[in-house]
Order: structure tokens, then C-alpha cells, then sequence
């Protein structure tokens, strides 16, 4: 990922910075710009998630791409946020520790590197509450 | 809108096809289907080609361009030559567009293929670049690859309803049956469920013979109308709807993980189309690019109630031998998913079952639904074919 596109996304990535709708008061992570229920007459503000929430679903990923293939074994989850929105995100315990419903919180992690003298990628991971 | 009818089809043998390069592929595979039409190449009007990602798998953008090129009618007929992409749902909308094309008079007769050649780069570039059928920034960039997107779907479903291990397994070994069963397939052997349960693990709970494999190849069928197919060929199948819809790019967006909403929607539109019932329908060409992606197909195309797929494959209701036979093709599983092509063989395959060319796979068919699915179900199409 290019630094640019990288560093677009920073507040989000770094510290869970979505977006709500002050209009009918739905929350968004991944952000959304475009309130797809009120459309034009949504309003967008940017809302700072809690970071706490629990597993919808997940996996332990043993092939992974390139850039990700010496953390294998991982734990990938989709985990509700709870305000509301779900989002993919990893979450950092040993894989046989993780179940559907466990209670997570957010935690600022190294990602991934864009090869051996590319950026850093920091972001958002999840531990067990 | 007029009634539209594949009068052709043609299709590669799938597999890794070191001898074949991207152009040779669907240049075999519409000379195939121009030859089984009995039509010159000069009558075409237009071709529609479904691709996800040559850009990345081969480093060649523009592909109608290319493909009308070296099928010989860019320097004579100067045809139209349109690329559509929805990942792999690229060749259930690339047929979809031709059938549009001819329905609604704008085209007479048109090519709908598809055509990946996925193994001219290393396999990290391949499930890096099939990770872009997701959502890039949000899935992939944290480290999803496809087949964890499945596996998240099978872990929530496995929660929820009552399936088992060995009834993933037996969608595998199913598929493996009938990919054995036609010449083109990927994988030409039978397998078993311990060779499942025992293949190494991709992403908790799917193994690698939950997966279906990185392909070439390439699929061409030829549309016209159904008042012209007569011309053409004695056997014209009959397209009875061609409906598509979309749903959110990340799963988790989803209303229902287990659940492809688009799926729903687009079965419901297709059968609306058709004015036909379930039961009116005789086998299904589903998107089985995991052994999960079966079980949730034949649930939300509206087949039966929602955890009830895993029995009805441990009962043989969809083997070839079964009430309701389920990608006698080999699906994706067995007989390979290049991915635009892929969309594309389903309809070459239904369209063989229909007219009874199926060989020792044939079933006793005279309606067939093609479900071809893009990355986790964000673009979905269904085609009810019919003689």
C-alpha cells in the first residue's frame, strides 16, 4: 500500500475514528461518508469508538498472503463494536483461545511491513477483554 | 424484449495450463463455441468478456480490445468488444450483458465468455490478488485472505445450525465424483472424506479440499434471439431469466453472515422472471468456490430452509443420482474456477445437460440454474436456462 494511501486512513486506523449519522443516529466502521439510509439528508460526523466489543465470527488463518505470512497462524475476526458496527480486525491470542462471543477490547499493533525497507503499517488489533 | 437463446458454447480444459497463454485460451474456446453454432465469426455483433484480473495475474489491461483482435474482428468487422468485471461473478455478467444486448434489439448475435489465466504468478500474488475481490482496504489490508472470509462464514454457520465436518466433506467429495465424470475438469480423480478431514488446514474450519484451486482457462457461449436460434441449431436452450444483485463489499457489513442476501435476492428475481417454482428446476451449476459457499447456495437460491443443505448432501439429494443434482460440472471445486471464466461454465455446462451431451455425468434435465457469485456475495447473478 502506498504511503499516501496509507496515511489517508491514519486516524482510523491508528485510533477506530468512524463516522455516525446525526440524523438517524446510525454509527459506521469502516467510515462511510454517504449515510446509505438517510442518503441526502444524512448528516456525517466523525465519532471515536469506544474500542470494546465481542466475536461475531472467526478464523485462524495458516496460508496467508505475502505480506502476512510470517504471523501464521493468526486469529481473524469480524467483531461487533459496541456501538453497533462490525468491522474484520485481527485479535491477538493464541488460536485456541478464541471463541465466537468473547468479549474483546482494541489495542495498537504493527500490522504489517511493505517489504524489508517499506512503511511500517500500524493499526488496530484486538485482545481478550 | 425479445426471448434469447444460447445457440453455442464452447469451453477449454480447465487446469494449470503451462502450454496456453491468456490469448490462446479464449481464442480455443470461442472457436469452439463459433464451431458448435455453425456461425462465422463475421456475424457477430458484439462480444461481452468477463475477466477479474488480468491486469495483476498477467500484466494486460484492455482485454476486449485484445480479444477481438486476435479473434480476427478488429481489423475486419471493427466489433464491439466490451470487458465486465465483478471478481468472480465476471462471466455470469458478462453473459447477463449479452443476453440484454440481444433482448433488447440492440445486438442480434453476441459472444458471452470469460477467460482467467491465474498461473503465470506466484501463488502469494494469486491469493493477494483474489483478496481484492473483498474489501481491499478494510478486509485484505488486515490481513483476510478468501478463503478466511469463507471460513469465518462456515464458523458462524456451524454455530448456528446443524452441520457437520463430514457433511462439508461430502460437498467435496460430491464434486470430485462428478469431476471425474467430465473430460474438462481440473481434477479427474475421486476422493474420499478422510481426504478431507485430513488435508492441511487453509483457515479454520476449511482444509485445502474444502478450496477450490487456482485455474486457466477459458468458456465462450453465443447468443441470439429465440425467433433466430432455428437457424442455427436444432437444440437452442432457452434463457428464462437473467437477474443479478448486489450486496455489501465486507462481510461484516452483512445483515447475515451466513446469509447472501444477494443470492435471495437475485433467486427471487430470476424465478420471478421464469414464473417458475423450485421444483419446476432440475439441476443446479452453484458457486462452490469453498464447500460452505455450496451448502449457503442451495439455501438462499431457495432450495430448502436454512441448515438443512449439510443433510440433504449426506442424503444423495444432490449427487448426480440424487433428486436435485448439484454442480455435475465438478463445481468449482473439481473442475477448476478460473475465475471470469467461471460463470461462463456453468452455462456451457447446463446448456450440455439440457441438450443431453453431459456424457457420464448426465442427468435428466430439461431446466438448469447457473449461480455465479462475486467475492464473498457482493455481486451475484442467476440464469434459468430451459429446453
Amino acid at each position: 500500500m502506498s504511503v499516501a494511501r496509507f496515511w489517508r486512513k491514519i486516524p482510523q486506523r491508528y485510533n477506530l475514528i468512524g463516522t455516525k449519522c446525526d440524523n438517524c443516529g446510525r454509527y459506521f466502521f469502516p467510515p462511510r461518508t454517504f449515510c446509505p439510509v438517510c442518503r441526502r439528508n444524512g448528516r456525517i460526523l466523525e465519532h471515536q469508538f469506544k474500542g470494546t466489543g465481542k466475536v461475531v465470527t472467526y478464523t485462524v488463518i495458516r496460508a496467508a498472503s505475502e505480506q502476512f505470512e510470517h504471523f501464521t497462524p493468526y486469529v481473524l475476526a469480524i467483531i461487533q463494536l459496541d456501538e453497533g458496527p462490525r468491522l474484520t480486525a485481527q485479535v491477538a491470542c493464541p488460536p485456541d483461545k478464541a471463541e465466537i462471543g468473547m468479549r474483546v477490547k482494541k489495542v495498537f499493533r504493527r500490522i504489517g511491513t511493505d517489504g524489508s525497507s517499506g512503511v511500517i503499517h500500524y493499526g488496530t488489533k484486538f485482545v481478550p477483554e | 424484449m425479445r426471448e434469447v437463446a444460447v445457440i453455442g458454447i464452447g469451453c477449454t480444459t480447465f487446469g494449470e495450463k503451462w502450454n496456453s497463454s491468456f490469448r490462446d485460451l479464449f481464442i480455443e474456446a470461442g472457436a469452439r463455441a463459433l464451431e458448435d453454432a455453425g456461425l462465422a465469426g463475421e456475424k457477430i455483433d458484439a462480444l461481452f468478456i468477463g475477466n477479474m484480473s488480468a491486469g495483476r495475474f498477467v500484466e494486460q489491461e484492455h482485454i476486449g480490445a485484445l480479444i477481438a483482435d486476435y479473434a480476427g474482428l478488429a481489423t475486419t468487422t471493427h466489433i464491439p468488444a466490451t470487458r465486465v468485471e465483478a471478481a468472480c461473478a465476471s462471466g455470469g455478467l458478462a453473459f447477463r450483458q449479452g443476453v440484454t444486448a440481444v433482448a433488447s434489439g440492440m445486438s442480434e448475435i453476441v459472444v458471452a465468455a470469460g477467460v482467467e489465466k491465474m498461473t503465470d504468478v506466484a501463488s502469494g500474488t494469486t491469493v493477494a490478488t483474489l483478496a481484492g475481490a473483498a474489501d481491499r482496504e478494510w478486509e485484505a489490508f488486515i490481513g483476510a485472505t478468501f478463503p478466511g472470509l469463507y471460513a469465518m462464514i462456515a464458523n458462524d454457520y456451524m454455530h448456528r445450525y446443524p452441520l457437520t465436518r463430514e457433511q462439508l466433506a461430502m460437498v467435496a467429495v460430491k464434486n470430485h465424483y462428478n469431476g471425474a465424470r467430465n473430460p474438462i475438469a481440473q481434477f479427474q480423480q475421486e476422493i474420499n472424506i478422510e481426504t478431507v478431514i485430513n488435508s492441511s488446514l487453509v483457515a479454520d474450519p476449511l482444509r485445502l479440499y474444502d478450496c477450490s484451486p487456482i485455474t486457466d482457462g477459458a468458456a465462450a457461449a453465443i447468443l441470439t434471439t429465440m425467433e433466430r436460434a432455428r437457424e442455427f441449431t436444432d437444440t437452442p436452450v432457452k434463457v428464462l431469466a437473467s437477474a443479478q444483485a448486489s450486496d455489501s463489499i465486507a462481510l461484516h457489513d452483512r445483515r447475515d453472515i451466513s446469509t447472501l442476501d444477494a443470492t435471495v435476492v437475485a433467486a427471487k428475481r430470476a424465478f420471478r422472471q421464469a414464473g417458475l417454482e423450485h421444483s419446476d428446476v432440475d439441476m443446479l451449476e452453484v458457486h462452490d468456490c469453498f464447500t460452505i459457499a455450496e451448502i449457503c447456495a442451495i439455501e438462499d437460491l431457495g432450495f430448502c430452509r436454512k441448515g438443512e443443505a449439510g443433510k440433504l448432501t449426506e442424503e444423495g439429494v444432490t449427487s448426480l443420482q440424487g433428486d436435485l443434482p448439484v454442480n455435475t460440472s465438478g463445481g468449482l471445486k473439481a473442475c477448476g474456477h478460473p475465475v471470469g471464466a467461471t460463470g461462463i461454465k456453468q452455462i456451457v455446462e447446463v446448456v450440455q445437460q439440457l441438450r443431453g451431451e453431459a456424457g457420464r455425468r448426465q442427468v435428466d434435465a430439461k431446466v438448469g440454474l447457473a449461480h455465479n457469485v462475486g467475492g464473498t456475495g457482493a455481486t451475484v447473478t442467476v440464469h434459468i436456462l430451459g429446453v
